[in-house]
C-alpha cells in the first residue's frame, strides 16, 4: 500500500515533468520560427556538387512551385538549399550585417523593396553587378531602374511585383445594397481614392451587423500613396515627406477613413487581422496581387466564391522584391545563372499560378494562368487581366534609404494614434513628424 | 529576462564549483606527494604549481566566455556609442563625442521609454513578489501532492516568452479577446488593450507576472523551509495566529532573501523587452503608436536594428547600464542600513 501511494507520486511528478518539458519543447519551436538556419555548410560536398543557398523572407514561392527541383533536375551537379526568414525586419538587419562583414552570406540574398535603396546606396560594392549577365529589357524599366545604381550598376534582379486592386466581398455589398459587378464598381471609384471613401459611407448606411467597409486606415494609405509620383523623396535624395504632394493626398484619404466609422480598426499582419479575414469582419481591402495568396489562405471557405477583385482607383505598386549575388559567396557563377532563371518570365509565370505573386517581367502577362482555384475562389474575376493593366501603368517612384522607417513612422503612428487612440488628424501628422525627425536622426 | 536570471545564477554555480574543487585538489596533492624527497624537487615544485594554478584552471572558462561574449562587447559598445554609427555603413564611423548622449537627454522617446520601464517594472513586480510570499507561505503548509503543486508553480517559468505572450496576445484582443469578453460580464465596454496608456501597460505587466511569480514563489519556499519550526511554535505559545506569524516571523526571517529577488526582478524589469516586442506585433519595437509600452530595450532595439542608428542604440545600452549601476549602489545602500538595524 505504501509502495504504490510513493509510486503513484512518483508517477505524477514524472508526468508533471514531461507535461513540462514538451510545454518547454513546443516553446523552444515556436522560438525559433523567426530564426533562419545558418548556411556555413556552402560549398561544394565531396561529390564534386555545389550547394547553392538562396536567403529568403515571408514566402517566395519558389520551393513551393517546385523550381528548386526543376532546377536540381536539369543541373544535376547543384544542389539549392533555401534558408527562410518569416520577417523582413528580422531578415534584413542580418543581411546589411553579413555583407559587410563579408561572410555568412547566403549565395543569392533576396532584397525587398523597402530596402533595395539602401542596398543601392550602401552596399552596392557588397553584390554583384547583374547588368551585364542578363536581358535587362525583360523587366519593367522602374523595376531595373530601383535596383540600379547612380553609375548603371544592376544589383538585384526583379521577381514579383505588386499591382494593386480592390478585393470585396460580393456577399456583404449585396446585404449593404450595393453594386456588386466588378466593372461597374471599378467604374465607380476609377480615378480617386476618395471616391473609393464615399462608397464606404454607402456601405456603412446599411453595413451588415459586425462589418466594417475596410480593414485599416493604413492599408489605404499605402494603396494611395503606391500610386503617386511623389513619395518621401525627391529625385535628388531629399527626404520632401511633409512636402510630398503624394503624401498629402494619401494621407487626407486614410485620415477620412480612420474618422469615420468605416474601419475595422486592424493592424495588417497581426493575428486579428488574419481573424477579421475568417470572420468576413470586413468587406474590402486593398489588395496588391500577393494579397490573392493570403486572403485564400486566411478566409478560408468562408470566403470561397465570396470574394471578388475590381480594378483599383488608381495604378500603384504595394511591395515586391528582388534577389541579388553578395560578392562575398564562393559560387558566384553558378549563383548568377540560378538568379537568371529564377526571375525569368517562365518561372515567374509559374510562381504566380502557385500562389499570385505578380511577375516584373512584362513577356510572361500573355501566357499568366492563376491557379484555378483561384480563380473560383475569387468569383472568376479576371484577376490576370485585372493587374497586368494595373502593372503596366504605374508611375515611376524615386525612392530612399529611409522609406521603410518613414513608412512605418505614418502607418504605426501617425495613423494608427488617429483611428485607435482619437487623435485628432493635426495631432496624428504631428505625432508622425516627430517620430521620422527621430528616425532621420535629426 | 531568462538570459539576466541565468547570468546572475551562472557565477554562484561556478564560483562554487571552483571553491569545492580547490581543497580536493590540495588534499590530492598532499596524499600522493612522498615525504622522503625534498621539497626542491620537481614533482613537489610541480605540485605547489598544481595547487596553485589549478583553480584558476577551473574558473577560467567562464571568464574565457564572458570576456568574448560580454565584456568585449561592453567595451566594444562604448566605443560604438561615441561615434556615428549607421548599421548600412559599419565601417564608416565618424567620432561623435557625447553627441549620442546629447541627444538621448534631450529626446521625449527616450524619456518616456525610461518612465514606462519604471512603471512597467513597478506595475509587474510589486504584484509578482507579493503574490509570491503568499503563494510560498499557503506552499509551506502540509499539502497533498506539494511536489505536483511545486512543479506547476514553475510551468510558466518554463514557457518560452514567445508562447507565453502570444497567447496573451490573444487574450487580450480588442475584439474578442477573452478578457474584454470577461469584462462585459461587469458592463466594462471593450477595451484597446494595445492601444491605451494604462491598459497596455498593465497587459505588459501581466505577463511578467504570470511568468515570474512561481519562480520567486520557489525561492521563497526555500528560504521558509530553512526558518526553525521553534520560532512559530513560540509565536503559536503568545497567541499569534498564522496571519500575525507570517508578518512577523516570516517576512523578517525571509528579508535577505527578498532583497535578492527584489534586485534580480529589477535588473529584469530594467531590461524587459520581449514581452511588450512580442506584445506589440507587427512594428511592435515602437512600444505601440504613442510608444506607451516601449521600454529601454524596445527603444534601444528600434533605434539599432529597425532605423539603423547603432551610435544612438549603442548609448542607450549604456544608458542602461548605468542606470543598473545606481539600482546597485541604492541596493548594497538599503542592505547595509538593514543589516545594521538588524
Amino acid at each position: 500500500m505504501r509502495t504504490s501511494t510513493r509510486r503513484s507520486h512518483r508517477l505524477m511528478a514524472l508526468a508533471a515533468v514531461a507535461a513540462l518539458t514538451t510545454g518547454l519543447l513546443a516553446g523552444c519551436a515556436s522560438d525559433s520560427d523567426d530564426g533562419s538556419s545558418n548556411s556555413n555548410d556552402s560549398g561544394g560536398n565531396a561529390k564534386g556538387k555545389t550547394t547553392l543557398t538562396i536567403g529568403t523572407f515571408g514566402v517566395f514561392g519558389y520551393k513551393q512551385a517546385g523550381l528548386y527541383d526543376d532546377y536540381m533536375k536539369q543541373h544535376p551537379d547543384v544542389t539549392i538549399k533555401e534558408n527562410v526568414t518569416t520577417r523582413t525586419d528580422v531578415y534584413w538587419p542580418k543581411v546589411l550585417t553579413r555583407l559587410q562583414a563579408g561572410s555568412g552570406t547566403d549565395d543569392i540574398q533576396a532584397i525587398e523593396v523597402g530596402n533595395i535603396t539602401e542596398a543601392v546606396q550602401t552596399q552596392a560594392d557588397k553584390f554583384v553587378d547583374l547588368g551585364k549577365d542578363v536581358d535587362k529589357s525583360q523587366w519593367l524599366d522602374w523595376k531595373n531602374d530601383q535596383a540600379t545604381t547612380k553609375d548603371g550598376k544592376l544589383i538585384g534582379l526583379g521577381t514579383d511585383i505588386g499591382p494593386m486592386a480592390i478585393c470585396y466581398r460580393k456577399d456583404l455589398f449585396k446585404k449593404a445594397g450595393l453594386e456588386t459587378d466588378r466593372t461597374k464598381l471599378a467604374a465607380q471609384w476609377k480615378g480617386d481614392w476618395a471616391k473609393y471613401v464615399d462608397l464606404g459611407k454607402e456601405y456603412m448606411k446599411k453595413a451588415p451587423s459586425g462589418t466594417k467597409f475596410v480593414d485599416s486606415a493604413s492599408s489605404v494609405y499605402n494603396a494611395a500613396l503606391g500610386g503617386e509620383s511623389q513619395t518621401y523623396y525627391d529625385k535628388d535624395g531629399n527626404v520632401v515627406w511633409d512636402k510630398s504632394a503624394g503624401v498629402k493626398k494619401s494621407w487626407n484619404v486614410a485620415m477620412s477613413v480612420a474618422t469615420s466609422n468605416m474601419s475595422a480598426k486592424l493592424k495588417q499582419f497581426d493575428k486579428p487581422w488574419d481573424q477579421g479575414f475568417a470572420n468576413a469582419s470586413f468587406a474590402t481591402v486593398a489588395c496588391p496581387a500577393w494579397m490573392i495568396g493570403y486572403i485564400e489562405q486566411k478566409s478560408g471557405d468562408s470566403g470561397k466564391g465570396n470574394w471578388d477583385v475590381a480594378a483599383a482607383p488608381t495604378a500603384a505598386n504595394w511591395g515586391g522584391s528582388f534577389i541579388g549575388v553578395p560578392t562575398a559567396g564562393k559560387h558566384q557563377k553558378e549563383a548568377i545563372a540560378l538568379a537568371k532563371w529564377l526571375t525569368a518570365p517562365e518561372q515567374q509565370a509559374k510562381v504566380f499560378a502557385k500562389q499570385a505573386s505578380f511577375p516584373s517581367t512584362p513577356g510572361a502577362y500573355t501566357s499568366l494562368k492563376p491557379a484555378t482555384e483561384t480563380t473560383s475562389y475569387f468569383s472568376d474575376a479576371p484577376i490576370t487581366q485585372i493587374f497586368s493593366d494595373s502593372a503596366k501603368t504605374i508611375p515611376s517612384q524615386f525612392h530612399g534609404a529611409k522609406d521603410q522607417p518613414i513608412g512605418t513612422a505614418i502607418t504605426d503612428v501617425g495613423i494608427l494614434q488617429v483611428e485607435q487612440k482619437g487623435k485628432t488628424p493635426a495631432q496624428g501628422w504631428d505625432a508622425a513628424g516627430k517620430e521620422i525627425k527621430d528616425v532621420l536622426g535629426q | 529576462m531568462t538570459s539576466s536570471k541565468q547570468a546572475l545564477a551562472d557565477p554562484a554555480s561556478s564560483a562554487e564549483a571552483a571553491s569545492g574543487s580547490q581543497p580536493g585538489a590540495a588534499r590530492g596533492a598532499r596524499g600522493r606527494g612522498t615525504p622522503g624527497q625534498g621539497p626542491d624537487s620537481w614533482r613537489s615544485r610541480f605540485y605547489r604549481w598544481d595547487m596553485k594554478a589549478s583553480p584558476y584552471v577551473f574558473i577560467a572558462p567562464f571568464f574565457v566566455i564572458f570576456g568574448a561574449f560580454s565584456l568585449i562587447p561592453l567595451l566594444y559598445t562604448a566605443w560604438y556609442s561615441l561615434h556615428n554609427v549607421q548599421l548600412s555603413a559599419l565601417d564608416h564611423q565618424t567620432w561623435a563625442g557625447l553627441d549620442n548622449y546629447r541627444n538621448l537627454l534631450s529626446s521625449d522617446f527616450f524619456w518616456n521609454a525610461l518612465k514606462n520601464t519604471f512603471t512597467i517594472g513597478v506595475l509587474a513586480t510589486v504584484p509578482q513578489l507579493m503574490a509570491a510570499l503568499w503563494l510560498a507561505h499557503l506552499l509551506n503548509y502540509h499539502l497533498r501532492g506539494s511536489t505536483v503543486w511545486r512543479v506547476v508553480m514553475l510551468t510558466p517559468y518554463a514557457t518560452s516568452v514567445a508562447a507565453a505572450t502570444l497567447v496573451f496576445t490573444l487574450l487580450y484582443s480588442w475584439d474578442g479577446g477573452m478578457v474584454n469578453w470577461f469584462l462585459h460580464f461587469f458592463g466594462v465596454d471593450a477595451i484597446n488593450w494595445r492601444e491605451s496608456d494604462i491598459g497596455s501597460q498593465f497587459a505588459v505587466s501581466s505577463i511578467v507576472i504570470w511568468r515570474w511569480t512561481g519562480y520567486n514563489a520557489l525561492i521563497y519556499l526555500a528560504a521558509m523551509q530553512a526558518i526553525p519550526s521553534d520560532l512559530y511554535e513560540s509565536a503559536a505559545i503568545d497567541g499569534a495566529n498564522r496571519w500575525q506569524q507570517f508578518l512577523h516571523v516570516t517576512v523578517p526571517q525571509l528579508r535577505p532573501t527578498i532583497l535578492f529577488t527584489v534586485v534580480v526582478s529589477t535588473i529584469g524589469a530594467t531590461q524587459l523587452f520581449g514581452e511588450p516586442l512580442l506584445f506589440g506585433g507587427v512594428s511592435g519595437s515602437k512600444g505601440g503608436s504613442e510608444h506607451q509600452y516601449q521600454t529601454l530595450g524596445l527603444y534601444m532595439y528600434d533605434q539599432g536594428w529597425i532605423i539603423g542608428n547603432l551610435g544612438k542604440a549603442s548609448a542607450i545600452a549604456w544608458s542602461m547600464f548605468l542606470i543598473l549601476l545606481i539600482v546597485a549602489v541604492i541596493n548594497l545602500l538599503l542592505t547595509r542600513r538593514l543589516r545594521k538595524s538588524q
